[in-house]
C-alpha cells in the first residue's frame, strides 16, 4: 500500500454557528445510510462519520486525497440539501497527519468547547463502532481509532486535563470527595431551595449520595424539591437540632442575614464526635457566618470561594492542555510509523515472489541438464537452493522492517524498490 | 556480600524516594511502578542482610543500635508494602521511603560491632524488642500519613487548592490510615513496652531501676499513641487531632531512640 490517502473534512463549534451546525447533523440512522453510501463509493475505501451538537466530521481513506475532500464536502451538502458553495467557509479538512492529530485532539477532548470534558470519548467511540458493525471501515481507520482511544486514556491519565471540576457543581463534589472520599451512604442538608443548591444536590446525589434533608421557609416547597431528590422535607426550624445529621450542607435561602452561626456548628460538630462537615454557601447575601470555617473539622465554601476554584481549575487545565499536545505529537508520529511500516511488507513479498520464480525456473534447468536423479537428490536440490534464498533474504527483510519505522522510511523502500526494479 | 546487599538496600530505598517524589508532583504511572519495584528490590537486599547478620552473630537482629535501626527500617518497608497494598495510596512511599532510607543510612554510621548476648532470657528480650520496633514502624506509617493529612487539610481549609490536593487521597482516607496503624501500633507497642521489665524480672535484675532519662520519654510517648488511640474509641479524637498527635508523637520516638543510641 503506497500513502494510505487519510483525510478529514467537517464543521465544529469553533468556526462555525450552530444555526448551521444543527442543518449538517447526522442523526444515527442517517449515518447508517450515508456510511453505506459512501463505502460504496469508487472514491472511497473506508470512512466514519462523527456527528455531535459540537461537530460534524467524516474521517475516510481514498484513493485520491484532494478529490475525496471535495467528494466528502459535497456529500454533507448534498445529503442536507444545501448549495455547496453557501458552506465553504465553514469547513475544514485535513489529510494525512494533520488528520491523525485532529482525530487525536479530539478524543482527548482538546478540541473541546469544555476542555477535557469526558462525553466525546464516549461519541468517538460509538461512531467508530457503529462503522464498524457496518464494515465501513478497514485495517487503517481501525488502527487508527483504537490508537485514538489509547491516546485519549493516556491523556486523562498522564495530564490533568480532566482532573478538575470547571463548573460550580462539579468543583463542590470535587471538594466533597477531597473530605470524605466516597459520597455513598452520605447525607446531604438543603437548607433554602435555590435552583443551584439543587443542582449541586443531583451532582452529590449522582455520586452516592444516598439521604437528602430539604428545608425551606416555605414548607410546601421543601417538600417539592424533596419528592424530586428522593428526600425528606423538614419544618425550617428544625434545621438547627438536624444539622448533626448531615456531612454536607448547601445554603441557598434569600436571608438578608447569618443564619448558620458559628456557636450552632460548634454544638453540631460537638454532637457528630468531630466528624467534619462541609457547608456550601450558595446564597447572596450569604447564609453562613464565615467564621465558622475557623472551626476545626468544618469546611466552608461560599460562591464566590467556588467560583475561584473554579476559573483556578480552568487555568490548569489549559495549562494541562499543552502538555497533552506534546503527547499527542509523539502519538501522530509513532501512529505515521505504522503507516509506513505497512509499506514494507508487500515489498518484502515482491522481492520473495521474484525470487522465488527465479529458484524455480533455474533449478529446472538444472534439473533437466543433470539427467536422470533420484527423488531424494531433486529434494536436496530443491531444498539447498530454498534455504540459499531464506539465507540471503533474512537480514534484508528484517532491517527493511526496522528501516521503514525511521524518519526516512519511504525514501528507503523507494530505494529498494528501484535496485529490485519493482516499479516499472 | 553484607556489604553488597546494605549498599543495594541502602541506594534502592534513596532511588524509590526520589521516584515516588516525581511520581507525586508529575504523576507518571511508569516511575511510580518503577519505584515500587525498586523498593521490592531494596526489600529483598535488605531481608537477605537480616538472614546474614542474624547467622553471624547468632540471634536475631536486636542487640546493638545499629541492628535495631536496620531492623526498623525493614519493618518501615514491610509495614508501607501492607498499606500501599491495603489502601492503594502510592502517594505515601514519597513520605515513607525517605524515612526509611534515612534509617538505614544513620544506622550505616553506628558501630558495627557484633554483640556478645548474655542474657539467658532470649526469648523475652527478643519479644520485648520485635514487639516494639513492630510498634514503632506502625507509628512512622501514622507519622507519614500526618503529615499528608495536615498538607491536605490546610489547602481545603485555606481554599488554596494547589497541586497537593489534586494529588493526595482525602482527608477520610488519610484519617482512616492513621485510625488503622494506631489501632494496630499502640497495642504491639504497649506489649513490647511492658516485656521490658518482665525480661529484666526474668534476668534477676531489679524492675524498677530503669535508667530514668532513657525511660521518661517512652511513656510520654505511650501516653501520646494512648491518648490518640482511647480518644478515637470514646471522645472523637480523630482528623487533625489525631495527625498532629502522631507528628508529636513520632517526634518522641526519634527523640528516645536517640536517647538510646
Amino acid at each position: 500500500m503506497a500513502d494510505p490517502n487519510l483525510v478529514l473534512v467537517g464543521v465544529n463549534h469553533k468556526m462555525t454557528p450552530v444555526e448551521i451546525r444543527e442543518r449538517l447533523a447526522f442523526s444515527a440512522g442517517e449515518i447508517e445510510a450515508s456510511l453505506e453510501r459512501l463505502v460504496s463509493h469508487p472514491e472511497v475505501i473506508e470512512n466514519i462519520i462523527l456527528s455531535t451538537c459540537n461537530r460534524v466530521e467524516i474521517y475516510a481513506r481514498v484513493r485520491d486525497t484532494s478529490k475525496g475532500i471535495s467528494l466528502l464536502k459535497d456529500f454533507i451538502c448534498d445529503y442536507h440539501n444545501i448549495p455547496v458553495g453557501d458552506l465553504d467557509n465553514y469547513f475544514y479538512s485535513f489529510q494525512g497527519e494533520h488528520a491523525v492529530e485532529h482525530l487525536f485532539r479530539v478524543s482527548s477532548s482538546l478540541d473541546s468547547m469544555v476542555l477535557g470534558e469526558a462525553q466525546i470519548l464516549g461519541q468517538v467511540k460509538d461512531a467508530y463502532s457503529l462503522a464498524r458493525s457496518l464494515r465501513s471501515t478497514g485495517m487503517v481507520l481501525n488502527q487508527l481509532f483504537e490508537k485514538a482511544f489509547n491516546v485519549a486514556k493516556k491523556v486523562r491519565e498522564e495530564t490533568g486535563i480532566a482532573e478538575r471540576g470547571v463548573s460550580i457543581s462539579s468543583a463542590a463534589v470535587e471538594l466533597a470527595r477531597k473530605i470524605f472520599e466516597d459520597l455513598e451512604n452520605r447525607s446531604v442538608m438543603l437548607v433554602g431551595t435555590g435552583e443551584m443548591a439543587e443542582l449541586a444536590a443531583k451532582n452529590l446525589i449522582n455520586y452516592g449520595v444516598k439521604t437528602v434533608y430539604v428545608c425551606s421557609r416555605t414548607y410546601e416547597r421543601a417538600e417539592a424539591l424533596a419528592k424530586t431528590l428522593n428526600g425528606c422535607a423538614l419544618d425550617f426550624d428544625m434545621f438547627k437540632e438536624e444539622m448533626h445529621k448531615a456531612d454536607i450542607v448547601i445554603t441557598s435561602t434569600a436571608s438578608p442575614k447569618f443564619i448558620i452561626k458559628k456557636d450552632m456548628v460548634e454544638h453540631a460538630i460537638h454532637q457528630r464526635k468531630n466528624k467534619p462537615i462541609f457547608f456550601i454557601d450558595i446564597a447572596v447575601p450569604r447564609d453562613i457566618e464565615p467564621e465558622v470555617n475557623d472551626l476545626d473539622s468544618v469546611y466552608l465554601y461560599d460562591i464566590d470561594d467556588l467560583q475561584s476554584v473554579v476559573s483556578a481549575n480552568v487555568k490548569e487545565r489549559e495549562k494541562e492542555a499543552e502538555t497533552a499536545m506534546e503527547l499527542i505529537s509523539n502519538e501522530v508520529t509513532k501512529f505515521n510509523n505504522w503507516v509506513v511500516s505497512l509499506d514494507a511488507v508487500p515489498t518484502i513479498v515482491e522481492i520473495r515472489n521474484r525470487a522465488e520464480s527465479i529458484r524455480k525456473n533455474e533449478l529446472e534447468k538444472a534439473l533437466n541438464k543433470m539427467g536422470p536423479l533420484s527423488e531424494e537428490d531433486k529434494n536436496t536440490l530443491t531444498l539447498m537452493t530454498q534455504s540459499i534464498l531464506n539465507k540471503i533474504f533474512h537480514k534484508p527483510t528484517i532491517n527493511l522492517k526496522k528501516q521503514t519505522q525511521s524518519q526516512e522510511g519511504h525514501v528507503y523502500l523507494k530505494t529498494i524498490r528501484h535496485l529490485f526494479h519493482l516499479d516499472d | 556480600m553484607e556489604k553488597i546487599v546494605f549498599n543495594i538496600s541502602l541506594f534502592s530505598y534513596l532511588g524509590a524516594s526520589l521516584g515516588y517524589f516525581v511520581y507525586l508532583v508529575y504523576r507518571k504511572p511508569v516511575v511510580s511502578t518503577i519505584a515500587t519495584a525498586t523498593v521490592g528490590a531494596g526489600l529483598l537486599a535488605h531481608t537477605v542482610w537480616l538472614g546474614l547478620r542474624s547467622m553471624e552473630t547468632g540471634h536475631g537482629p536486636y542487640t546493638t543500635s545499629f541492628e535495631i535501626g536496620m531492623f526498623f527500617a525493614w519493618l518501615i518497608v514491610v509495614v508501607y508494602f501492607l498499606t500501599e497494598w491495603n489502601f492503594k495510596i502510592k502517594d505515601l512511599g514519597a513520605f515513607v521511603l525517605p524515612l526509611a532510607f534515612l534509617a538505614v543510612l544513620f544506622s550505616a554510621f553506628l558501630s558495627k560491632d557484633v554483640a556478645f548476648v548474655r542474657e539467658s532470657q532470649p526469648f523475652w528480650l527478643t519479644l520485648h524488642r520485635t514487639l516494639s520496633v513492630m510498634g514503632y514502624a506502625a507509628f512512622t506509617i501514622a507519622f507519614a500519613a500526618a503529615i499528608m493529612y495536615l498538607i491536605q487539610e490546610n489547602q481545603v481549609k485555606s481554599k488554596k487548592l494547589g497541586i497537593m490536593y489534586f494529588r493526595m487521597p482525602s482527608l477520610e482516607v488519610l484519617d482512616k490510615l492513621n485510625d488503622k496503624v494506631i489501632t494496630i501500633g499502640f497495642p504491639l507497642f504497649t506489649l513490647g513496652f511492658m516485656t521490658g521489665p518482665l525480661w529484666k524480672a526474668k534476668m534477676d535484675m531489679p524492675v524498677l531501676a530503669w535508667d530514668i532519662t532513657k525511660t521518661w520519654p517512652l511513656v510520654i510517648v505511650w501516653v501520646i499513641y494512648g491518648v490518640i488511640f482511647f480518644g478515637r474509641m470514646f471522645s472523637g479524637i480523630r482528623g487533625k487531632k489525631a495527625a498532629q498527635g502522631a507528628i508529636v508523637g513520632f517526634v518522641m520516638v526519634v527523640l528516645t531512640y536517640f536517647l538510646h543510641v
